[in-house]
């Protein structure tokens, strides 16, 4: 028995041998002849105790339910009742006290927004991840990227809207173009961290078999450690495109907002399904408020979506340890 | 089978069952056969002169010389920590990818050492294939795993018959010939280790290391690879590191033992070649102490 085990073993006094002897005596040790395991009853202080940690644990679990399921009910109660085709496929009247009419708009302008901040972040942040774990490993520019990135993570995304006000809107105005910069900013952190663990858990024993059959470096790369890496890099990829579907604040500052359907990228303001729901939301008149419920059910189905790919993909994960 | 009852039997018995393996070997038949085979076929593969291996500061390997014949297996063993494994990724340059590593002295492959600057060693290990300890097929299927190497290598020929040849080189063809798009982890561990050694000759290569390439194995498939090593000796030049000597004695024709050298002053420990030969006589009369320590089980 090795030295680091004896104390515990010592400590335990939650089975008792038949003797009878209920505590001083440990339940290590070798038993003593004549005697059976199934002798052996478990002491009823263990099933106590066993009965109050399963408890407690389910309990946890209930009180952390409690808000995901209220949240869950209480937007499909009331954002059902305004949700129809009509609301899918129309834009904001020009008034908030007027009925009908939907967040087309801001549907439109989440779509382009998120989707320019994807095709922009993606890439950069699945190829800095690369840099990180292949090229770079510990070198001061690794560091530093490796730092910016945490730094960036937990930046209030407000602040990325400022930023980007200050840097782009200033000059440029409004427009889709501004609020998919601040997205991709809020999105890029996020891409290169998860994309980093999920290529550091690539074993070696593949890139080694790869270099043994003469493969280079990028061609390793390319055909080995991003493909086995894929179902962990996707699942971190929808998370971030989850939050950025969920950004507001940041659009405030760089998209504005607008009641008419656009598709332009620059020189107008844009509405996104998250301005739509905070429009409709502040405002006193119950159709307005209607209408944001709704934009909320359309979002959170949404959001739901992408996270149930997430985790079908990543379930799917053959990274093999 | 039998084999394997008569190695655990040698090991039981101890040095007298090295007369055994000296009669497998005939170590008088065997150098008849090498006389046949003088010329051009007999130059070493791979002629290794005063090699040393750092790992930063440390000293992994110290001063080895030997030459690798070509069609034969050849052995490397020793203790645990003599360099073994550090010897056989040098004559693959697998040693570069561990950040830290030097390697001093030189490697001829057919005259050329492959350490000479300007010797990539992308295209060394095109020409020299290698097994690794632990199976390691790619998470792809079969057929992808074989494709692989040849795709990475501009190959333009007929892909399908490529993997199947590779497949029944490695005797592995009528297992799986029904299931190529299936997933390669979805193998025995066996059968992923014939997979990857059908992997390594799908890129036609010169020499095939083997790194301990039975030591994850049960002894059915470790018996199936080590038929497996007979065959392709016909064509490869194969070097396998191994800790296990029955099996040195059982499948090579020549033998290197390593051990480590220590320095009292510093504790410093690193490996030398100690002895370098014809199996049958490496294990029946060998001529350093420690060889014959070693082969006679005394420590290791």
């Amino acid at each position: 028995m090795s030295k680091r085990r004896t104390p515990a073993l010592g400590t335990d006094r939650d089975a008792v041998p038949p003797t009878g002897e209920d505590s001083g005596h440990w339940a290590g040790g070798r038993m003593a002849p004549g005697l059976s395991l199934a002798e052996c009853r478990p002491t009823r202080r263990r099933v106590w105790r066993n009965r109050r940690n399963s408890t407690l644990v389910l309990l946890a679990v209930g009180l952390t339910m409690i808000p995901v399921v209220l949240i869950l009910y209480q937007i499909t109660a009331k954002g059902i009742a305004t949700m129809d085709w009509e609301f899918l496929t129309s834009s904001m009247p020009f008034s908030f006290r007027r009925e009908g009419g939907g967040f087309l708009n801001g549907l439109v302008g989440t779509l382009i927004m998120v989707g320019l901040a994807s095709v922009v972040s993606i890439p950069l942040g699945v190829l800095a991840a690369v840099y990180l774990v292949e090229y770079g490993k510990k070198n001061w520019l690794a560091n530093l990227i490796r730092f910016f990135s945490d730094v960036m993570t937990g930046v209030p995304s407000v602040f990325v809207g400022l930023f980007v006000y200050t840097a782009l809107v200033v000059q440029f105005g409004f427009g889709a173009l501004m609020g998919a910069a601040a997205l991709a900013i809020i999105m890029m952190p996020i891409i290169v961290r998860s994309t980093e663990e999920m290529l550091k858990l690539v074993p070696n024993e593949l890139k080694d078999a790869s270099y043994a059959l003469g493969a280079a470096k990028w061609q390793t790369i390319l055909r080995v450690i991003l493909p086995s890496a894929a179902p962990g890099i996707v699942t971190g990829v929808m998370l971030a495109v989850a939050r950025a579907a969920g950004e507001t604040a940041p659009l405030i500052l760089t998209a504005l907002g607008s009641y008419q359907l656009t598709a332009k990228l620059w020189g107008a303001p844009i509405s996104s399904l998250t301005l739509a729901i905070f429009d409709g939301a502040r405002n006193p008149f119950a159709a307005g408020q209607a209408r944001a419920w709704a934009g909320a059910l359309e979002l959170l189905i949404i959001v739901l979506v992408f996270t149930i790919v997430a985790r079908v993909v990543a379930s799917r994960s053959r990274i093999s340890r | 089978m039998n084999d394997e009852i008569t190695h655990l039997e040698q090991e039981e018995a101890g040095v007298s069952s090295l007369a055994a393996v000296a009669a497998r070997h005939g170590s008088e038949e065997r150098w008849g056969f090498a006389a046949e085979q003088q010329g051009f076929a007999e130059q070493p593969v791979f002629t290794v002169r005063d090699l040393s291996v750092h790992y930063g500061k440390n000293v992994a390997l110290k001063g080895v010389s030997m030459d690798i014949r070509p069609r034969r297996i050849t052995a490397i063993i020793g203790p645990s920590g003599c360099g073994k494994s550090t010897l056989i990724r040098c004559f693959n340059r697998m040693n570069e990818l561990i950040p830290g590593a030097r390697v001093d002295g030189e490697i001829l492959y057919h005259g050329e050492n492959i350490y000479a600057p300007g010797v990539d060693p992308v295209v060394v290990r095109r020409h020299i294939g290698m097994v690794f300890q632990r199976p390691n097929p790619f998470p792809k299927s079969i057929y992808d795993n074989i494709a692989f190497g040849a795709k990475i290598n501009g190959y333009k020929g007929d892909m399908d018959e490529l993997v199947e040849k590779s497949l029944r080189r490695a005797a592995l063809w009528d297992e799986v010939k029904t299931q190529l798009k299936k997933s390669a982890l979805d193998l025995s561990g066996g059968q992923q280790q014939r997979l990857c050694i059908a992997r390594a000759i799908a890129v036609e290569p010169d020499v095939i290391l083997m790194d301990e390439p039975a030591s994850a194995l049960d002894p059915i498939a470790t018996v199936r690879i080590e038929d497996l090593m007979q065959e392709l000796k016909q064509d490869y030049s194969i070097v396998i590191v191994t800790h296990n000597m029955q099996q040195a004695a059982r499948v090579s024709d020549e033998t290197a033992f390593l051990y480590t050298e220590v320095d009292e002053a510093t504790s410093a420990r690193w490996g030398i070649l100690v002895e370098f030969g014809d199996t049958g006589q490496i294990f029946t009369k060998p001529r350093d102490k420690r060889t014959e320590d070693y082969v006679s089980g005394r420590f290791g």
